[in-house]
């Protein structure tokens, strides 16, 4: 099936799967607020998740899995649509008017962009290479946070990430439920959207805290 | 009133167009958008330019033939049709420019006018309860309950205008194909080809050339009957049917 | 729409008396033989359809993908004739002038459909559909057509059902009805205002199914030049690809005519831009009879004209009578007011004056003629158009003060709405204005009860035939007639046609063949050479104004004759000195309505021919020297009972129409008495 539906069928539950992931993600940052030992305790009770009988870090491993096929599966998708969608109008308006739509249904594709980008350099930040700006250990995972976020630019590259995806999801979120054909009247699609608002803003000012909280000194090592 | 328009113009399909200023006078208030454009090539043929071609018929804003780009808006400012349109709705000096639609799928054939066939193809590609004439049963033998019929009738209001395409920035026709899958799967005559026709009709939209629906929803705002974004969500579901039971 | 009473009929034996021969169109036309419709069995009148049914010939299914079927137009009458010859097996081709089927005229209508279903239970039967019908037609129309009309009426809802049309229904799931212009039974099926939108598209999505099926193939923008006859068959027709201006031959079996009506002859009328005669008239000028030019039914409810440029006039729904109440200021010095300023006693609420039993709500030619009465006499109200005020009120104030604004909404709402949408006026606080418009014509090619017309191989359903409404159409009833002859009456009788087929392969080069292709380039080369300084639409809004103001609602000897006059000296300027700019190899809308204009010219004329000769008033049909002392409509049966079917006189290819052939097909009323209307 590689009809345009099939594809974004394909996008909604890959893009439901983030949110779950993001969901769970932002709730372990939060525990930053618990202090050093709170935190790393939560990043190590991750690894050992399920264990004896998944190997140390399995849950992780699987996680990461699903996360990488969604993510393959959500760019292709992605990239897919975006070339149909290109083909179906080679001449452009010379004016066009967009007013009855969101800025966020607009920036999907751009924001996605932004952060496939991120993504990126947020493993490469954390994850796959451990770079600490600042120049310190990173083997310890709530001082390396608390080290990174020290940084302003690296706060304001992540403030400006949180507020794409923020902005991704408040129209992805509605968007994935109609997707899956759950907004067949006004009620459902008017509660559809202010599920997304809603979620939307708690993940974006759930992430942010942690780095402005930071940055601003109130969570330190 | 008078006004400057600015005009696409283009000989036919394998030619380039560009966009030509005139400046027309005396437009009454009362005219229809149209008729200011009747006006206006009414000069052109007099003055010995070739009038532009744009398509209407009914004027009254239900056959769908019908259709520009009126300032970056599909059928202009109002929701209605082109013919329904109004030149109150614009005031003394503006400059309005005024484009095909604008789609691969909808290749322009002459000035203002476009090739929709594509809806056509659509259609013939499962837009239809399969009947023979003659072979029908009473219309009473199968009720069908007012809250499904009424809803049928609201989407079945589509003119296949296409300026749900012209609006979407995706060029996608999810709102044509939702309404005519919505109308036709509302109805108990409709269920036996429900699965077959949504998965047909799909895969014609794609090989039209439409883009896929990334739920923007600039088309329901220039829909001149109001379909509403239900029927896209309607849409995919019975996609997502189809699927599931193995079409 | 409305629940109008029924006009009552009295019998009147007395207007036989004062009539006497008389024959105001003497010399200009040539009278000719009479004919008579032969294919319609004898018996009783409820036996005749299936009877006509059991002894048409079938072709043999394994031939049909031999036979060919040619089909112009895709309205409900081409449409469903298409779809349904497909199903059957046969080779079809369609065509429309239109970017897709789906678009043709009859998607406008509003109203509804009549069928005589009775699911009402109230005391309808087919019997009395067939019965109103001929009444309604003021009996000028053949009982055994009518007949089966109302017989086949049931299987069309059942049929647009089963496709899935959503008619309005009630809460228990089931179909609803309403009652309809005058008729004191609910029988009309409706799906809300757009009742022709959606029977047009259940129809053109079951001609789409057929195209996959691979038995139809489409031909859009695509319009009809010419007609080939060949051995006195017709056997092709020669189309313009309106994208590439190329000049196309197809040929079949037998051709089929559903292009719809004429009324565009008249310039302002409720009909699309495109609709034309141009189908019919070519047709005509290969011999097929045309009859009843001259019946024109004027709607009286639709939006006034409101300046020079207006192109075309838009419908109102005739409900809007039920509650609005119709006046005039009293006093000419008023018609410009503000009519809210103009108290009680100035107005002249002039139908509920001369017709205090039925006021408001007489039937459509009445009301319409007394809009132009009091507009002639200078009471008309709205802009000046041309000098004169065509406008009346419409008045909803004592409307709305009786059951509250909230109940006129309710009921008008989206009415008022597309009032308030093209005038710009809130006729919720202003009167509405409206005028009379041209709206259908009952006139067309004439045809046998088998709808086949005078050329053997030439079908001519819906609009464009002459059909089965007399001299005038009762609401609901066209859309009802559309789908009758095309899912139902054509597939049934064409197969007796074509049973004799396939007929012989026609040769490109048959001389018939070169010589109507040769016409047809030979007309399009001088519409783009004459390069003279008129544009089409300036003749073809004079020409209008011509047909308007003397064959429109009343028409009058002297006035016929002049406007004969005017026509062929406009015409005769037309074709010396019409603009056309641009290609004719290439979509040139200039183009396409010069020649539909050149048509219309020659219809205008035979129009007014008609219409000069009957000198009775009859339906859609009001002769001022016919009419009885009050200024009422007088029949003359003992002269004029019969379809005037006239034959193209003029030489092939030239713009003179010689002296138009009248064929005489007397009307017999077997089953149904002749009576006169009356309405005080
Ligand atoms: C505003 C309005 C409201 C109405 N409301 C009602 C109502 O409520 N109830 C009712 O019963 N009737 C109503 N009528 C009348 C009714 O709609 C028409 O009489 C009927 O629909 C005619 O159908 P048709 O199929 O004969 O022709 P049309 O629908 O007019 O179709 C004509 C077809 O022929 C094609 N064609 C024409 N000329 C050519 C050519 N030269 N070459 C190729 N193709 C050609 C066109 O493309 C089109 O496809 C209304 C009419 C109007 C104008
Ligand atoms: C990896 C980089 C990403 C790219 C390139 C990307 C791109 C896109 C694009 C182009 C769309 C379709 C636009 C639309 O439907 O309007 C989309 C939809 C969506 N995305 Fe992403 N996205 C990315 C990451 C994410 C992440 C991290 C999440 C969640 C946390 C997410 C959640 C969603 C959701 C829920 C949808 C809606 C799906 C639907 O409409 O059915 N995406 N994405
Ligand atoms: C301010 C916001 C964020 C902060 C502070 C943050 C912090 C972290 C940290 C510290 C880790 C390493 C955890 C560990 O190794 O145990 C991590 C891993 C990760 N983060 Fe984030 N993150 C943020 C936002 C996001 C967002 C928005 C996404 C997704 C769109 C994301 C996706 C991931 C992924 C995929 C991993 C790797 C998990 C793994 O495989 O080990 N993060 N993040
Ligand atoms: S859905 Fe609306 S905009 Fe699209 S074709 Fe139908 S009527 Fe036109
Ligand atoms: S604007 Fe386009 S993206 Fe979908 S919701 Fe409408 S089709
Ligand atoms: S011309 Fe028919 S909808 Fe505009």
């Amino acid at each position: 099936m590689r009809s345009t539906i099939a594809l974004k069928l394909m996008m909604a539950v890959s893009g439901i799967i983030f949110i779950g992931f993001v969901l769970l993600h932002m709730y372990g940052n939060l525990k930053a607020f618990s202090g050093h030992d709170a935190y790393n305790d939560y990043a190590h009770h991750l690894r050992t998740f399920g264990e004896p009988m998944l190997p140390y870090g399995g849950l992780l491993w699987v996680i990461r899995v699903v996360l990488v096929l969604s993510l393959v599966v959500h760019v292709y998708a992605a990239v897919t649509l975006w070339r149909r969608a290109k083909r179906a109008r080679t001449v452009k308006y010379v004016v066009k008017k967009n007013k009855h739509s969101t800025y966020a249904s607009h920036l999907m594709r751009w924001g996605g962009v932004t952060l496939l980008l991120f993504i990126v350099w947020h493993l490469l930040n954390f994850t796959i290479g451990k770079v600490n700006v600042d120049g310190g250990p990173t083997n310890d995972p709530y001082n390396l946070l608390v080290d990174s976020f020290s940084v302003w630019w690296l706060t304001l590259i992540y403030l400006v990430a949180m507020a794409m995806l923020g902005a991704h999801l408040h129209h992805g979120i509605w968007s994935s439920m109609q997707t899956l054909g759950l907004t067949n009247s006004v009620r459902e699609r008017a509660l559809a959207k202010r599920i997304g608002l809603v979620l939307a803003l708690i993940i974006t000012i759930g992430f942010s805290l942690v780095p402005v909280f930071v940055l601003a000194g109130v969570i330190d090592k | 009133m008078k006004l400057t328009l600015k005009i696409w113009r283009q000989a036919d399909t394998a030619s380039d167009g560009a966009m030509h200023t005139y400046e027309v006078d005396e437009i009454s208030e009362d005219m229809s958008f149209l008729e200011m454009l009747d006006v206006l090539n009414e000069r052109l043929n007099s003055e010995g330019e070739e009038p532009i071609a744009f398509d209407s018929d009914c004027r009254e804003g239900i056959c769908g033939m019908c259709g520009l780009m009126i300032n970056g808006e599909a059928h202009g400012p109002q929701v209605t049709t082109t013919c329904q349109l109004h030149m109150r709705s614009f005031s003394d000096g503006e400059t309005i420019t005024i484009e095909p639609w604008r789609a691969d799928p909808f290749p322009v054939l002459k000035d203002l006018c476009v090739d929709r066939s594509a809806f056509d193809r659509m259609i013939q590609s499962g837009g239809y309860i399969s009947v023979n004439t003659g072979a029908a049963p009473d219309a009473h033998a199968t009720p069908v309950p007012k809250d499904n019929a009424d809803r049928a009738f609201d989407v079945a209001t589509c003119i296949g205008c296409g300026a749900c395409v012209a609006a979407c920035p995706n060029g996608s026709a999810s709102l044509f194909l939702g309404a005519k899958i919505t109308h036709l799967g509302e109805l108990p005559q409709g269920q036996a080809e429900r699965d077959s026709r949504v998965v047909n009709m799909v895969a014609q939209h794609d090989h039209e050339g439409f883009g896929g629906c990334t739920n923007i929803g600039e088309c329901t705002a220039a829909c001149p009957k109001e379909i509403p974004l239900d029927v896209i969500s309607q849409l995919n579901k019975d996609l997502r049917h189809a699927i599931r039971r193995g079409y | 729409m409305t629940d109008m009473p029924d006009t009552t009929f009295t019998s009147d034996p007395s207007h036989h008396q004062d009539t006497q021969e008389t024959d105001d169109a003497a010399g200009y036309y040539t009278p000719g033989d009479p004919i008579a419709e032969t294919k319609a069995p004898g018996g009783p009148i409820e036996e005749r359809w299936g009877t006509r049914q059991f002894e048409a010939r079938i072709a043999n299914p394994a031939n049909r993908r031999r036979l060919s079927v040619i089909v112009v137009g895709t309205g409900l009458a081409g449409a469903s004739a298409a779809a349904t010859l497909g199903e059957a097996g046969y080779v079809v081709k369609s065509f429309c002038y239109q970017d897709s089927p789906r678009r043709a005229h009859s998607i406008a209508a509003q109203g509804g459909i009549n069928a005589a279903k009775n699911y009402k239970g109230d005391g309808d039967s087919v019997y009395r559909l067939f019965y109103d019908t001929i009444k309604g037609g003021d009996y000028r129309s053949r009982e055994s057509n009518v007949y089966r009309l109302a017989e086949v009426s049931v299987n069309i809802i059942d049929q647009c059902v089963a496709q899935g049309v959503p008619f309005a229904r009630e809460y228990g799931g089931l179909l609803d009805n309403r009652s309809f212009g005058g008729v004191q039974v609910s029988r009309t099926f409706y799906a809300r205002g757009q009742t022709g939108q959606q029977l047009l598209i259940g129809a053109y999505q079951a001609l789409e199914r057929q195209v996959a099926a691979g038995t139809v193939r489409t031909y859009t923008r695509h319009e009809m030049l010419e007609l080939i006859v060949v051995d006195g068959r017709a056997r092709g027709i020669i189309v313009r690809d309106l994208v590439t201006g190329e000049i196309e031959t197809y040929f079949a079996d037998v051709v089929v005519l559903a292009s719809g009506g004429y009324g565009n002859v008249f310039f302002l009328s409720t009909n699309a831009m495109g609709s034309n005669v141009t189908a019919t008239w070519r047709a005509h000028r290969k011999g097929a009879f045309m009859a009843n030019p001259c019946y024109t039914q004027i709607h009286p409810t639709c939006i006034p004209v409101s300046g020079a440029h207006q192109s075309k006039l838009t419908l109102m729904s005739e409900s809007l009578r039920n509650d609005g109440r119709i006046w005039v200021p009293k006093d000419a010095k008023d018609a410009d007011k503000d009519p809210r300023d103009i108290p009680e006693e100035d107005r002249d609420y002039y139908l509920e004056r001369i017709y205090p039993s039925f006021g408001n709500l007489v039937p459509r030619d009445i009301a319409s003629r007394q809009a132009k009465n009091m507009c002639d006499e200078g009471r008309g109200v709205g802009p000046e158009v041309d000098g004169v005020r065509r406008g009346v009120y419409l008045d909803f104030a004592e409307a709305m003060e009786r059951l509250g604004r909230k109940a006129i909404e309710d009921k008008y709402g989206n009415l008022f709405d597309m009032y308030a949408q093209i005038t710009g006026e809130d006729p919720y606080e202003v009167p509405m204005r409206i005028y009379p418009a041209v709206h259908y014509v009952m006139g067309g090619l004439w045809v046998d009860y088998d709808l086949q017309g005078s050329i053997p191989g030439l079908f001519v359903t819906g609009e464009a035939n002459f059909s089965d409404h007399g001299a005038n159409r009762l609401g609901a009833s066209a859309l009802m007639q559309g789908l009758a002859d095309g899912y139902f009456v054509l597939p049934n009788t064409i197969r007796d046609y074509l049973a004799e087929g396939p007929f012989d392969k026609v040769p490109e080069d048959h001389p018939a063949v070169v010589e109507a292709q040769q016409s047809v380039r030979d007309r399009i080369d001088r519409f783009m050479n004459t390069k003279g300084t008129r544009s089409v639409d300036s003749y073809h809004r004079e020409l209008g104004n011509i047909m308007w103001e003397y064959c429109g609602m009343e028409r009058s000897e002297d006035g016929l004759k002049k406007a004969i006059d005017l026509i062929r000296g406009l015409r005769d300027d037309f074709w010396r000195n019409v603009k056309v700019l641009g290609t004719s190899e290439s979509l040139n809308q200039s183009l396409e309505r010069a020649g539909r204009v050149a048509d219309f010219f020659e219809l205008g004329e035979l129009m007014c021919i008609d219409a000069l000769n009957r000198r009775e008033s009859c339906g859609g049909h009001f002769r001022a020297e016919s009419q009885t002392e009050d200024g009422e409509a007088l029949r003359h049966d003992d002269q004029y009972a019969y379809v005037a079917a006239w034959e193209w006189a003029g030489e092939p290819g030239s713009q003179e129409m010689g002296k138009p052939i009248l064929h005489k097909e007397q009307l017999t009323y077997e089953f149904v008495e002749m009576k006169q209307r009356s309405y005080k």
